[in-house]
């Protein structure tokens, strides 16, 4: 059967959609889908193809790419159907190319012209039509060909054209913010549009606008707060209201502009305050919209200048949300706390059980949210108990990305708070254990950095403790097997440096520790690099310090080993292991100074140091040396650098060209260590430049054995120079400009044995109130009444409604049978008018179709207390049939044939209309 | 089923319909991704949504961004935003959303978002452009459906007007 009724779907079409509905397995979808393709390929390519099919054709290529499926063949033919006459086509071929066509596509530069015109119609739904599409497909080359004509639109007589105008314009901000610059006071005039969704559409580049610069807009503040005044009122048209609110949407995006306006800023802020306690004070306190509301108010309220009463108003909205036995509004609770205590720090106390009850909810949204406000609320009383939590809960994560953040956070917070080294080391060590290789290279590095300089300015007993005590908890941990590379870059280095300092360990034990390490990661070349540096270290403090160094057969073999390595990286230390063991004890000495990793390398970069050697060859009558770039007829390395710097720098303006390796990665040395060390890309560009530094350096001078000594040693040092910038913010920031940086270490204020007398509790309540007291430090007594495991109480509201979603009317009578429905009745659906009349509330609808019919207990009394529900698959019709609800959780969606039945019956008996199906049989069959 | 929407800071946006075993039904992405990293997306979210309780609240982390999701019988409206959207909003828009599909369709079922999904695009395209809310008037969005469905219906009777005169005079 062909195709019949004018746009509705033939049978293949309705076919198809049915099998995908019915296909049991993701392969079975795949397969149908990938035939259908086929057969489409075949049939769009037929010469003559009716219009009218060929837009169905389209639907279906739509239809396949968005279950996944390639239909690029067919992307040329949307297009020309955008050129089309007839709106239905045209609508279709645009609707066709903003699914299909990304931004950078080809083929949008065909559209530009049909937009252009189609901009310039006098149809308002064709000019809607092509504004939607100018949102997506108009990029920041094609906005010139459009924008007089957008901009032409905003006065257009049409409020509908006029909304999308201002959104078309808002995209062009967003692409480029330059091209639409001087169109900002057009929005300033938008936002005085009659037609409340022209200034609701204009708050969003408004919005926008305000975030980049809040300076500019000040003077807007007034206008602003006289329509949220409005709004709140009521004084905008009733179709507005959503549930009993008035306007909500864009009342919560007049708060939000407002909270940037008012930041910070006093007498803005004043002129807010008002009609934010109106708003508070007005609004019914049920719906959930209403929660939306509020919970923006309150995020306002902690963004502009502090007002004693708001904050008050916000305190109790926000106790109210925690004490909510919804899981939705507790995780705002949670966020708004966050929020508030910024301000007035003492709140959490109040809240402190539930916050602990948030933290060990079964819903794992909410405890991460818990423990982000934990974060914001860390002091230097709490750091233990909060990492260790947090540490704890890090084991157990398996999203990558969250464990990643989650790890640099206890990293942060232990490197501001830190009470103890013992404990530092230690937290470090458990971050670095369980995040494995997610743990940012970078706090690898501070590490090493930290035990260097230490953590006290004066103390160096401290940093010695602090180092002894981070060398024994390595040498401990060194027996685990799966220990991260990172982790174990750090400790190779950590013994590398201070492994020997104090005595307790002998050369010959560290330097044996060090090669198994390098036996038990032999694919890890970075690995193998630092281990190589430690033991080379290891035995310059001893020669230097007068001692023979005893070589263990393994590290013999090690160096041998490396020194064949297909890594030049790896090569270049074993050779310079070997030359510096043939060195007598003085000049080791120099090349390698004992604890002076935090020494400023100055790096003579003109190499004046050779001045005399050169002044000697020249007198001897060598050449004198010529630049590259002046050199005659010699393409040379930097220039061919240059050029492949600016290619790949106009490579960016063309646009998605694949990124040109940086020049950094053409040193061929460096790229072999490239490919063999998986660390994280950022900082690998760094990493390179500095090992390129360090191991060219000695290739190329071949002077005093001083200086070539100090640049030998560069294997953590210099790199810990690569990062100038210290993560932490605030008390802990090092100044490293000389050789003795510090770190101002936040001195342990208090070590309570809070955390731990917690621990031997073994009662559970009284264990939750320890655990609240060491958070938030309030004193034991004032933590009256536990509520006992309120999460688990939450079976209120939101589980009905849930089930009530779930609860479905199938008819029983018609389930078995499964025939085909005549395909031309689901078509009505396209040309029916809504069943019920637009401004009708769909819930009274519903519930006097529930009231009416003979229904399961919960869902009638659910359905009825809480009228926000929709009632997908209650579809009851309003007639003849039977039906029966039924709570099928399980019943998958294979249902559809007897579905299908009932749709079409109620279809048929709700919706008389005036279009006859046969007239469309005629027409095109 | 569920239908996500992504509504990040360039108001970048994802929409997908999916079933409950994890069949998608809709999904519309108001950034590029190539139809790779669309199925990575949709394995994994459907994968972390469909295995939440009930009783969870409406939220997930995902890939640094947040997902909001609610669920209507069978299908799942998901909808990605940024890390600092109102949540309770964006669950409140999915249902301002729905309300007007049911409007539309009638107390609407899967069915007619598997059949007219082309109109549930139309639709969408009325409330959000480029993942922002244009237009919270449910009568202004219904209104401007109607006039587009019926100018087809226009078209059309006038297209079978003219068949048949042209009928009647080759007769």
């Amino acid at each position: 059967m062909s195709s019949q009724g004018g746009w509705g779907q033939s049978k293949d079409f309705l076919d198809l959609v049915k099998s995908i509905g019915e296909a049991r397995s993701k392969a079975e979808e795949d397969r149908i889908i990938l035939r259908e393709l086929e057969a489409l390929r075949r049939r769009i390519a037929e010469p003559d193809v009716p219009r009218r099919r060929m837009k169905e054709y389209i639907t279906r290529l739509v239809y396949a790419e968005m279950l996944g499926h390639d239909a690029s063949f067919g992307y040329i033919h949307a297009v020309k159907m955008t050129h089309d006459n007839a709106l239905p086509l045209k609508r279709t071929g645009y609707l066709a190319v903003t699914l299909f066509l990304s931004e950078d596509h080809d083929l949008i530069i065909l559209i530009v012209n049909t937009i252009q015109k189609d901009l310039r119609s006098d149809n308002y739904l064709v000019v809607c039509a092509a504004l939607t599409a100018v949102c997506k497909l108009i990029t920041e080359d094609t906005i010139p060909a459009v924008l007089p004509l957008v901009v032409d639109l905003l006065a257009h007589r049409k409020e509908a054209v006029r909304k999308k105008a201002v959104m078309a314009l808002h995209r062009f901000y967003q692409r480029s913010p330059a091209s639409v610059t001087h169109l900002l006071p057009n929005f300033r005039k938008t936002l005085c549009d009659n037609d409340p969704g022209v200034m609701g559409a204009t708050l969003c580049p408004l919005f926008d606008l305000i975030t980049a610069d809040a300076n500019s807009y000040k003077d807007l503040l007034v206008s602003f707060v006289r329509i949220l005044k409005q709004v709140a009122e009521r004084n905008l048209p009733k179709t507005y209201d959503y549930h009993q609110m008035p306007a909500p949407f864009i009342l919560i995006k007049l708060l939000k502009i407002l909270a940037l306006l008012g930041s910070g800023d006093k007498q803005a802020s004043e002129h807010i305050y008002n009609v934010l306690g109106d708003i508070i004070r007005k609004c019914e306190p049920s719906s959930n919209i209403y929660n939306a509301v509020l919970y923006e108010c309150i995020c306002c309220i902690s963004s502009i200048y502090p007002n004693a009463k708001l904050l008050e108003a916000a305190a109790e909205a926000t106790s109210k949300f925690l004490k909510s036995d919804s899981h939705n509004l507790k995780y705002m609770g949670i966020d708004t706390l966050g929020r508030l205590i910024k301000i007035s720090p003492d709140i959490a106390e109040e809240h402190q059980l539930a916050v602990i009850d948030c933290l060990e909810d079964p819903d794992d949204t909410l405890k991460r949210k818990t423990f982000e406000l934990l974060y914001k609320m860390t002091k230097s009383t709490n750091v233990e108990v909060i990492v260790d939590h947090t540490i704890d809960y890090m084991i157990n994560i398996n999203d990558n990305h969250y464990k990643t953040e989650i790890a640099s956070r206890c990293v942060e917070l232990a490197e501001q708070f830190a009470p103890t080294n013992q404990w530092f080391i230690q937290t470090m060590n458990k971050v670095f254990e369980h995040g494995g290789d997610l743990v940012n290279v970078r706090v690898a590095h501070n590490l090493m950095r930290l035990i260097a300089q230490g953590f006290s300015e004066d103390e160096e007993g401290a940093d010695s403790q602090l180092r002894s005590s981070a060398v024994d908890s390595y040498i401990c941990i060194l027996g685990d097997p799966k220990l991260p590379s990172l982790f174990l870059q750090v400790i190779c280095w950590v013994l590398g440096e201070y492994g020997t300092v104090d005595g307790k360990y002998s050369a010959s034990y560290i330097m044996g520790k060090l090669c198994d390490v390098t036996e038990a990661h032999l694919c890890d070349d970075t690995v193998k690099a630092y281990a190589i540096s430690a033991i080379m270290k290891i035995c310059a403090f001893e020669i230097a310090a007068g001692r023979k160094v005893e070589i263990l057969p393994e590290c013999q073999s090690l160096i041998h080993e490396l020194s064949a390595s297909h890594s030049t990286d790896l090569q270049q230390r074993a050779y310079e292991l070997q030359a510096l063991l043939c060195l007598d004890c003085r000049t080791v000495e120099s090349v390698m100074p004992l604890d002076a990793s935090c020494e400023v390398l100055e790096v003579d970069k003109n190499l004046s140091f050779l001045n005399d050697f050169i002044q000697e060859s020249i007198e001897k009558g060598s050449s004198p040396y010529i630049p590259e770039s002046e050199r005659p007829g010699m393409s040379s390395v930097s220039n061919f650098r240059r050029q492949n710097e600016a290619s790949s720098h106009m490579l960016r303006f063309e646009a998605y060209g694949l990124p040109k390796p940086s020049p950094a990665h053409l040193i061929p040395q460096v790229s072999v260590s490239t490919s063999t060390s998986n660390l994280v890309p950022v900082t690998e560009a760094s990493y390179y430049r500095e090992s390129s530094q360090a191991s060219k350096v000695p290739s190329v001078t071949d002077a005093s054995s001083a200086d070539l000594g100090t640049k030998l040693r560069l294997d953590g040092v210099q790199r810990k120079w690569g990062w100038p910038t210290y993560s932490s913010s605030g008390q802990s920031s090092t100044s490293s400009t000389n050789g003795v940086s510090h770190v101002d270490g936040v001195s342990a204020q208090s070590r309570d044995t809070l955390y731990d007398s917690r621990r031997q509790q073994s009662e559970v309540s009284a264990e939750k109130q320890k655990l609240a007291a060491s958070l938030f430090g309030a004193s034991s007594g004032k933590t009256v009444k536990r509520a006992t495991s309120t999460h688990r109480a939450t079976k209120g509201n939101t589980g009905n409604a849930e089930r009530m979603a779930v609860s479905t009317a199938i008819n029983p009578e018609t389930s078995t049978e499964k025939a085909a429905p005549p395909p031309d009745l689901l078509d009505l659906s396209d040309d029916a008018a809504p069943t019920s009349t637009p401004t009708a509330d769909p819930f009274q609808h519903l519930q006097v179709l529930i009231g009416a019919t003979p229904v399961d207990n919960t869902v009638k009394a659910v359905g009825l207390e809480s009228p926000n529900l929709m009632a997908f698959y209650t579809d009851i019709p309003s007639g003849s049939r039977k039906t029966t609800s039924t709570i099928h959780s399980a019943v998958p969606s294979i249902k559809k044939a007897p579905l299908q039945n009932d749709e079409t019956a109620r279809r048929v008996c709700v919706n008389p209309t005036g279009n006859n199906p046969n007239l469309f049989r005629d027409l095109l069959g | 089923m569920a239908l996500l929407l992504d509504r990040c800071n360039d108001s970048y946006a994802l929409l997908l319909l999916n079933c409950r075993q994890g069949k998608v039904r809709l999904t519309k992405w108001y950034s590029t991704y190539s139809q790779k990293e669309r199925t990575k997306a949709i394995r994994e979210l459907s994968g972390v949504i469909l295995s939440r309780g009930p009783e969870l609240c409406n939220f997930v982390d995902w890939r640094g961004r947040k997902v909001v999701y609610k669920r209507y019988a069978s299908i799942y409206f998901c909808m990605c935003i940024d890390v600092d959207d109102n949540e309770l909003e964006v669950v409140q828009i999915i249902h301002h959303f729905v309300e007007i599909l049911n409007i539309y369709f009638g107390s609407v079922c899967e069915l007619d978002l598997i059949f007219n999904f082309h109109k549930v695009y139309y639709i969408l395209d009325e409330i959000l452009i480029a993942g922002e809310l244009q237009e919270s008037s449910k009568r202004a969005v219904s209104r401007l459906i109607d006039a587009q469905d019926s100018l087809v219906e226009m078209a059309k009777e006038e297209a079978s007007l003219i068949r048949s005169m042209i009928a009647q005079v080759t007769k």
